[in-house]
């Protein structure tokens, strides 16, 4: 009832005409700068940090958490339209949607992308209302160990994505724990594969990586091959969501929400897992029919799964930050900081000190959530219509705003130099027939997976029975396992039924 | 005695303050233009100091227009050669750094270090905490010291990354308890969430980060702070390191650079214009709102500073295995 009451004063606040155009405004920025990649929010909250001498408290987070919000839709259109994920987030996306995209079906790709954010936004906000302190102090009881479990369960669901020939997938998948390992040991302090280079001491970005493999490794491949004198117009088609789309959207959009707001909550969780892992459940429960489309002509399952979770992981990241004054991300560390300006310490007392605050803070991220999902559906019809570009000026067109993208990271030439350097490598992996994700997963996991557990290694003093020793970690190895043999298994069995 | 000397200095501040305001001298603008280069991304410590310079230099009237670059990355030493390359003689840059630079240059063996720009002022300082989760059995410092000199090993110690302000204090801890540094079970985590999560949940038997960082938590009773690491007390009831018997004071400073090769003119020039800056009420009032410590400190008293906190910070690394 508590909660109840606290949300009704908070729409109250929420809904004045002050703050729903700060809402506007932070939606608009928001869904702006998810569409560049390498412009993400945390950045541009860090950019806006100056307004908040002039700016109310209840204002200048209403715009924030626009901002949060939106740039999470932004990042999905760019991945659909044009293979270019705008953050780490919607790189999965990009998967089916760029998929969908060059089969005509670029509009219900988008679609789903919206509504699944809504819905998953929707779901992840009632998540922080009602669930959010008993949720997040589940989540303080996984340590390093159980962290590590959680990533190898993602490295065997991995296996979806490797593609037809194991041989070539594991490569890829190499390749980007090579990437991974670049830059400052964090446990030891040590360059490794650095060079000398002082730029690639804090490691190789992510979102550029994902942004050379598929951007610029497809434009230069496709340049490649134009020269070869193939030219292909790609079809709009529909606009609209059929009757079909509609019912295999339902449950990824549900399942795909249900993961990603635990792991937003969890402090080392991030939007990049439940991503992976909603793929993976979304391929193995496709009907057969529909498990044909993964990775040939792109299945709005692969689609909508993901980007619900990548939306619930970004509500969730709210909650350890409100409930607890902990920075999970690097947008949730810099509005801490936006708090603090304000004098507002954030910390477990915070629904207590700053009720109000707390209260319209949540009711206005219903209402973003309610204005992206208004200003992101008219929009689709012209997104689409971008695919209308002739091929050689759109995929000029996808180069420069690469290009310009990632030198907005860091200022830096050498992330220019790595951008092409990666994008000519991943034209020759297309070439050859080399899938480009698990390049992306082994660069994201490898790294996160070595720290967690080396953190959990030092902790036991070098015992390796931590993992097993510890119930959730050893239950989650045990998922992990099932999921390697389960279908195996299960396959060898029917066969015997059979026989 | 503590609060005597500080209403003692408040007053002098106040005084110089109010001479500077009636005066000519502090309405006069000292610069017309000044570039100030932060070797951090956008909302950090370095940046937060940076636009508190350009805010109240403003207000004071002391500089007409300010132009901001940052270069981020590897503790500032991405940015540091880039500041030292293309502002060399410029009397009219800047460029914001501080302890955490100090073992950067160290621990990623750049050619380019602070020996090559020109300290100008230390301007805030924060001092680190010890701290366990509120059901921990340590009670005081002396439990906690006891278990380390004990078992160094079984005592997993949460902070920063490794070589930072936060593994170096462990590092002069485990040193005065005739252990070796490289003895402890320091366990990095990347920013203050994680770790913070780490120690909560218990994961951890402890935890040293800045004060700011964990204040929030020692309020709500959620962790116990055993020391921190200032000349001073920092939070109420919570002695020192020095006064528990560990003759250890560590903080994060952060302060202000010129460019390399500057005249000792234009040298006096930008310390005069953070003396008189660091005596205005927008400063003190910008100090206080952001719970920085004020460590100013100019000349040759600063250069001192700096020589003795390099040489130092470059012992415990060589401790802990972190320097050659």
């Amino acid at each position: 009832m508590e909660t109840l009451s606290g949300l009704a004063m908070g729409f109250g606040n929420a809904l004045t005409l002050a703050n729903l155009g700060w809402a506007l405004l932070g939606c608009f920025l928001g869904t702006a700068i998810g569409v560049l990649p390498g412009l993400g929010p945390a950045l541009t909250i860090a950019l806006l940090l100056p307004i908040t001498f002039s700016v109310s408290a209840t204002g200048a987070f209403i715009l924030f958490c626009g901002i949060f919000y939106g740039a999470m839709y932004g990042g999905s259109t760019t991945s659909i339209l044009l293979n270019t994920p705008g953050e780490s987030g919607s790189i999965i996306t990009a998967l089916e949607g760029a998929r969908m995209a060059k089969n005509g079906r670029a509009g219900p790709a988008l679609v789903t992308a919206a509504i699944g954010s809504f819905v998953a936004g929707t779901v992840g906000t009632l998540g922080i209302a009602f669930l959010g302190p008993v949720v997040v102090e589940l989540a303080l009881q996984l340590g390093p160990a159980e962290y590590f479990s959680l990533m190898v369960l993602c490295f065997v669901t991995v296996s979806a994505v490797l593609g037809g020939s194991a041989l070539r997938g594991l490569t890829s998948l190499f390749f980007g724990l090579l990437l991974g390992l670049v830059g400052i040991d964090l446990q030891t302090g040590q360059p490794r594969l650095t060079f000398g280079i002082p730029e690639l001491l804090d490691g190789v970005n992510v979102v550029l990586v994902a942004v050379a493999l598929f951007a610029v490794g497809e434009t230069l491949h496709l340049a490649w091959r134009h020269a070869e004198g193939k030219a292909e117009v790609r079809p709009v088609g529909r606009i609209w969501m059929s009757r079909g789309d509609w019912r295999r959207s339902f449950w990824p959009w549900m399942r795909g929400a249900g993961l990603g707001f635990p792991f937003g909550v969890m402090p080392a969780g991030g939007s990049e897992m439940p991503t992976m892992l909603s793929y993976y459940a979304e391929r193995k429960l496709a009907t057969p029919e529909a498990q044909k489309e993964f990775g040939t002509t792109g299945a709005i399952e692969g689609v909508a799964g993901p980007e619900a979770a990548n939306n619930a992981a970004a509500a969730g990241v709210l909650v350890p930050m409100l409930t607890l004054g902990l920075p999970t991300s690097a947008t949730a560390a810099i509005m801490l900081s936006a708090f603090q300006s304000y004098g507002i310490q954030p910390g477990p007392l915070l629904f207590t000190t700053q009720a109000e605050l707390v209260w319209t803070l949540i009711a206005s991220l219903f209402v973003a959530n309610v204005m992206l999902v208004v200003l992101n559906l008219p929009l689709v019809g012209l997104w689409a219509s971008i695919l209308k570009i002739p091929q050689p000026q759109l995929y000029a067109g996808i180069l420069v705003f690469a290009t310009i993208g990632t030198y907005g990271i860091s200022n830096s030439v050498v992330d220019l130099i790595l951008l092409y350097g990666i994008g000519i490598v991943a034209m020759f992996m297309r070439r050859f027939d080399f899938p480009v994700a698990p390049v992306i997963i082994g660069m994201i996991l490898g790294p996160m997976a070595e720290q967690a557990m080396r953190q959990a290694l030092t902790i036991s003093q070098g015992d390796w029975t931590t993992f097993v020793t510890r119930p959730v970690s050893l239950a989650i190895l045990v998922v992990a396992l099932l999921a390697l043999l389960g279908p195996r298994l299960y396959g060898a069995w029917l066969r015997r039924v059979a026989a | 005695m503590s609060i005597r000397r500080r209403t003692i200095i408040a007053a002098a501040a106040g005084l110089s303050a109010t001479a500077a305001m009636s005066g000519p001298a502090a309405a006069q603008q000292r610069f017309p233009s000044m570039f100030v280069f932060v070797p951090a991304g956008p909302g950090g410590g370095w940046d937060g100091l940076g636009r508190a310079i350009e805010q109240a230099s403003r207000a004071a009237g002391l500089v007409g227009s300010f132009q901001f670059e940052n270069v981020g990355g590897a503790g500032g030493t991405v940015g540091l050669p880039r500041f030292v390359s293309q502002r060399r003689g410029r009397g009219d840059a800047i460029m914001i750094g501080g302890a955490v630079m100090v073992g950067a240059v160290i621990t990623n063996r750049t050619p380019v270090g602070l020996k090559d720009v020109t300290p100008i002022a230390r301007m805030t300082t924060e001092p680190g905490v010890i701290v366990v989760p509120a059901n921990s059995d340590f009670r005081t410092l002396a439990d906690f010291t006891n278990a380390l000199r004990a078992n160094p090993g079984a005592v997993a110690i949460g902070g920063g990354s490794a070589g930072g302000i936060d593994h170096i204090t462990l590092g002069l801890m485990l040193k005065l308890l005739g252990r070796n540094a490289r003895e402890g079970s320091y366990v990095a985590f990347a920013g203050g969430g994680p770790a913070q999560a780490a120690i909560l949940g218990a994961q951890v038997r402890a935890g040293i980060s800045g004060v700011s960082e964990f204040a929030e938590q020692i309020r709500a009773g959620r962790m116990r702070a055993l020391a921190t690491t200032g000349e001073t007390r920092s939070l109420d009831g919570v002695p020192t390191l020095r006064e528990s018997g560990m003759d250890i004071v560590i903080g994060n400073w952060r302060g202000v650079f010129g460019a390399p090769g500057i005249s000792a003119a234009q040298r006096q020039a930008l310390t005069d214009w953070m003396t008189t800056l660091h005596a205005t009420p927008q400063w003190r009032e910008i100090v206080q709102r952001q719970g920085w410590d004020d460590a100013f400190l100019t000349g040759a008293a600063f250069e001192q500073f700096l020589a003795r906190d390099q040489a130092d910070t470059e012992q415990v690394l060589r401790d802990i295995g972190l320097a050659s």
